[in-house]
């Protein structure tokens, strides 16, 4: 292990950057599970897929992938809704979420990905744009483009949903939604409908955070599957639910990955989220009602 | 019905369907057998915890991996170059992939098991990817190049080793479908079944659902290992990315929901059912196809038949779709499974 | 209750909670309650909604935590006592909103407790007499005609009792019935109130949580008032009615 400043700065920054892209990654499963209680582990196969979405509008029409992710934010947030009343009228309603409602989600992840293999194989696909090749060189520090413009994008799209959850009617319903049903009742909003909205917003996240990894790097279907341990890591970490805590607590985790890959090799850095993961379950505030 | 008649009804099944096998005259029975075997093993243990407590396992590979793992790492230590190699017999390294399962359960139960299930299922998906990662930078047991393990041609008696094999994931099916009906049939039961309606009046009522889940954790991982122990001698090479595969998890969850999680008979059916597509499409379509399928059924049948199989029958023969078949005395003379 | 009082009752006293507080938060649920339960009372435990009841019985039975002072239960200390713990050294309780097994029938609803806390305690029964204990309970509230069905075939006044007997199955020392009355019907509240009465005197401790006045005064003993977290009042049920405070908490 040769220890270099040189080495610690970039991993940090690297780290700091790709914390961006996973903080957008995140904010889907901050929405779902943080605020809504809705265990979607299937979430970064549709990042996966919108990953794909972008890869073949940028390699028929080469329009920029995140211009493309912004035009399927429509289709997806659909596709959320969607997904949502199935869960609520099959599980919700039942109380049946915690065994069934999960296996379903599980059901998705491999539905998702199994088609995309079926559809496109398993050969590693990538997109073309502008920013994907030159890195900006600051003193020593290297900053490639293909992780800076995904990042910098990436918590714009925070701020946004940030603003959203915050300022406007139906965001601010959304985090009522998780406390208290029955003022919400009182107040003439259908919860349902609220959280078909919010599970809307969630899945459309993925679409944009879709675009940002396969800028970042080559996908091919499977690689969701890292992204899993990863994203509910993150978000417990971040104190589920809180944006601001999951771009906190997703950089946290992008510099310890990039620390361990650098100085003890990429093949630990799987490892590192998860393990985070499952030392803060085992550390967190234990009993049945607590949260 | 008593537990030794229903596990001697079991053995002579057992012997049946083995005859039976070795009079079809090809081995390859042998091999596909033994797959479906294996995933009974895997889909009654993870049903232990899953149906029963109402935990959901997605990390059955990490168990079923320790399991392998352990006898490769058993396999390393005992066969040296050819000056030396003792041969460690199957049903030992499966008590011993069986106790590092078992601990390694305890171990993540206790850490994990305090919290809400969603976070206990989420943790259990964490312990598969680190222990993975553990494996691949473990250079001893091959790391990510992998290890080979030689099967041996044959074995005095039955012939081909693949058949002794076969026979052992047999018994072993055989064992973990009386324990699963054990379970079932006496106060651990009805104390798991608490757990998964309602834990807050279970501890209420007196029910220590703690120690119960560790059991059930417990148990459902040394299964899973003792079904992993083997493995390596079936398939020879052991490789990292396929032996912790999702697929484990998913067949083992796909088979009991669409059997049914309330009773030992429904991870065995879903597991027949499923495991014989499986192996049907394998052959004629692709394995990617043979995925495809087990994610539709699931999602199909956790929607539409939540009950499963056994529930789709009971409609059928319109009984009432209770969820729990229905619960019978405490077996006077059955053994007092919790202390 | 001043001191002198206090300790004469002290050797008495089956269930004593000295200076309990809970926070959630900010917020503070309950603060600085204090009181005592005599072995075979009948006590009544009122206050508007939101005043700290169902917490304050959370807190006892240990499905919460309460971070401030202490419980005792005949005579041993409840700190880091898990809930089923407090079961089997004889608290029990019903939940103000039923919480039945709802994959079970009824008979083994009531079967549980049997199982796991009297079983506990070394009484070594048979599946026999488990049986026909599960029976004369649920024949108890005049449940036995539903024994088998599930608690989803059940009326919400059904529910209620089964709840009950479910808590009576655990043969608890002390039983505190949360609300266990809440939309009966004036014939039904006297079965319930019946019920209880029994219950103590056979030497069941009973607290009783409601909001039906009549029920409340005529079953206890003595009366126990929690408005906002806080005790406001303690003593026969006739004094506490006519307490200015308690007035004012009720009617102001």
């Amino acid at each position: 292990m040769i220890f270099s400043f040189d080495l610690l700065i970039n991993a940090v920054i690297s780290g700091i950057l790709i914390g961006g892209f996973y903080a957008a990654v995140t904010s889907g499963v901050s929405l779902a599970f943080g605020i809504l209680d809705i265990v979607n582990i299937a979430h970064p196969a549709f990042i996966i897929l919108g990953s794909y979405v972008a890869y073949i509008v940028n390699a028929t029409f080469g329009l920029d992938p995140i211009l493309t992710a912004i035009v399927a934010i429509p289709p997806f947030y659909v596709l959320g809704a969607g997904i949502y009343q199935v869960y609520y009228v099959s599980f919700e309603k039942r109380g049946q979420e915690s065994l069934r409602g999960l296996a379903f989600f599980f059901g998705l992840l491999f539905i998702t990905e199994v088609s995309l293999v079926l559809y496109f194989g398993v050969d590693y696909r990538y997109v073309d744009a502008a920013y994907i090749g030159p890195t900006w060189h600051l003193a020593d520090v290297d900053v490639p483009l293909r992780i800076l413009v995904p990042c910098i994008v990436s918590l714009l799209m925070i701020a946004v949903l940030q603003l959203i959850l915050t300022r406007t009617f139906i965001g601010r319903a959304i985090m009522a939604v998780a406390q208290d049903q029955l003022a919400l009742r009182l107040m003439a909003v259908d919860p349902v409908r609220i959280k078909r909205i919010a599970f809307g917003i969630s899945i459309a996240t993925a679409s944009l955070a879709g675009a940002f990894l396969i800028i970042i790097q080559p996908v091919e279907p499977s690689v969701g599957r890292e992204y899993i341990g990863r994203v509910f890591a993150i978000c417990v970490l971040g104190g589920m639910g809180s944006l601001p805590g999951t771009v906190i607590a997703a950089m946290l985790i992008g510099i310890v990955e990039s620390l361990t890959s650098t100085f003890y090799g990429p093949s630990w850095a799987p490892a590192v989220s998860f393990g985070f993961l499952l030392l803060t379950l085992a550390v967190r505030p234990a009993g049945l009602l607590g949260r | 019905m008593r537990t030794p008649t229903f596990l001697l009804i079991c053995l002579v099944i057992a012997a049946v369907v083995f005859t039976g096998s070795l009079a079809v005259g090809n081995d390859y029975v042998f091999f596909a057998g033994y797959v479906v075997l294996q995933y009974v093993v895997l889909s009654t243990a993870w049903n232990i915890l899953g149906g029963y407590c109402g935990y959901v396992n997605f990390g059955t590979a990490a168990f079923f991996a320790l399991g392998a793992y352990s006898t490769v790492a058993i396999y390393k230590l005992t066969t040296g170059d050819d000056s030396y190699s003792i041969s460690i017999p199957i049903p030992v390294l499966m008590l011993v992939g069986g106790a590092v399962s078992g601990v390694v359960g305890f171990g993540m139960g206790y850490l994990t098991l305090r919290l809400r299930g969603a976070f206990f299922s989420i943790a259990t998906l964490a312990l598969a990817v680190v222990l993975e990662t553990l494996v691949v930078n473990w250079d001893y047991v091959g790391g990510s190049r992998g290890a080979y393990v030689i099967r041996p041609e044959e074995i005095a008696l039955i012939g081909n080793y693949i058949r002794y094999l076969f026979l052992i994931m047999m018994l072993l099916a055989v064992a973990a479908i009386t324990v699963a009906r054990l379970i079932e049939h006496s106060r651990l039961g009805y104390g798991f079944a608490t757990i998964r309606d309602d834990e807050l009046a279970a501890e209420a009522c007196g029910v220590p659902t703690l120690r119960l889940k560790l059991i059930a954790t417990t148990i459902s991982g040394a299964l899973m290992g003792m079904a992993g122990a083997p493995f390596p001698y079936y398939i020879s090479y052991l490789q990292p990315d396929s032996t912790f595969a999702l697929d484990y998890a998913v067949n083992s969850i796909a088979m009991p929901l669409i059997g049914g999680t309330t009773s030992w008979v429904g991870p065995l059916i879903g597991t027949l059912l499923l495991g014989s597509l499986q192996q049907i499409a394998t052959v004629t379509i692709s394995s990617a196809v043979n995925l495809l399928l087990v994610g539709c059924l699931l999602v199909a049948f956790v929607i539409v038949a939540p009950n499963g199989i056994i529930g789709l029958v009971h409609t059928y023969l319109q009984r009432k779709p209770e969820e729990f078949v229905g619960r019978r005395r405490v077996d006077a003379d059955a053994p007092e499974a919790v202390p | 209750m001043n001191g002198a009082m206090n300790s004469a009752m002290a050797n008495t006293d089956l269930l004593q909670v000295d200076n309990l507080g809970k926070r959630f938060g900010g917020f503070v649920a309950l603060e600085n309650i204090s009181l005592s339960v005599a072995a075979g009372e009948r006590l009544g435990l009122i206050g508007p909604n939101g005043s700290g009841k169902s917490t304050l019985v959370n807190c006892i039975c240990g499905t919460l935590r309460n971070e401030q002072g202490a419980v005792r239960f005949n005579g041993r200390q409840l700190d880091g006592l898990a809930s089923h713990q407090r079961t089997r050294l004889g608290l029990a309780r019903s939940f103000q909103l039923p919480r039945p097994f709802v994959s079970m029938s009824l008979i083994d609803n009531i079967r549980i407790p049997l199982l796991y806390t009297v079983a506990a305690r070394g009484t070594g029964r048979s599946a026999q007499d488990i049986d026909t204990r599960c029976a004369d309970l649920l024949h108890e509230v005049g449940l036995e005609e539903k024994a088998r069905h599930l608690p989803r075939d059940l009326t919400q006044v059904e529910m209620r009792k089964l709840e009950l007997a479910r808590a009576m199955a655990s043969e608890p020392k002390l039983l505190i019935a949360d609300e266990a009355m809440a939309g009966l019907t004036h014939s039904e509240i006297e079965e319930i109130l019946a019920l209880l009465v029994r219950l103590n005197e056979q030497g069941v401790t009973i607290v009783l949580i409601e909001h039906i006045m009549r029920a409340v005064m005529s079953f206890s003993r003595r009366l126990v008032v929690l408005v906002s977290g806080r005790k406001i009042a303690d003593g026969q049920p006739d004094d506490v009615m006519r307490d200015p405070e308690v007035e004012r908490a009720y009617l102001g």
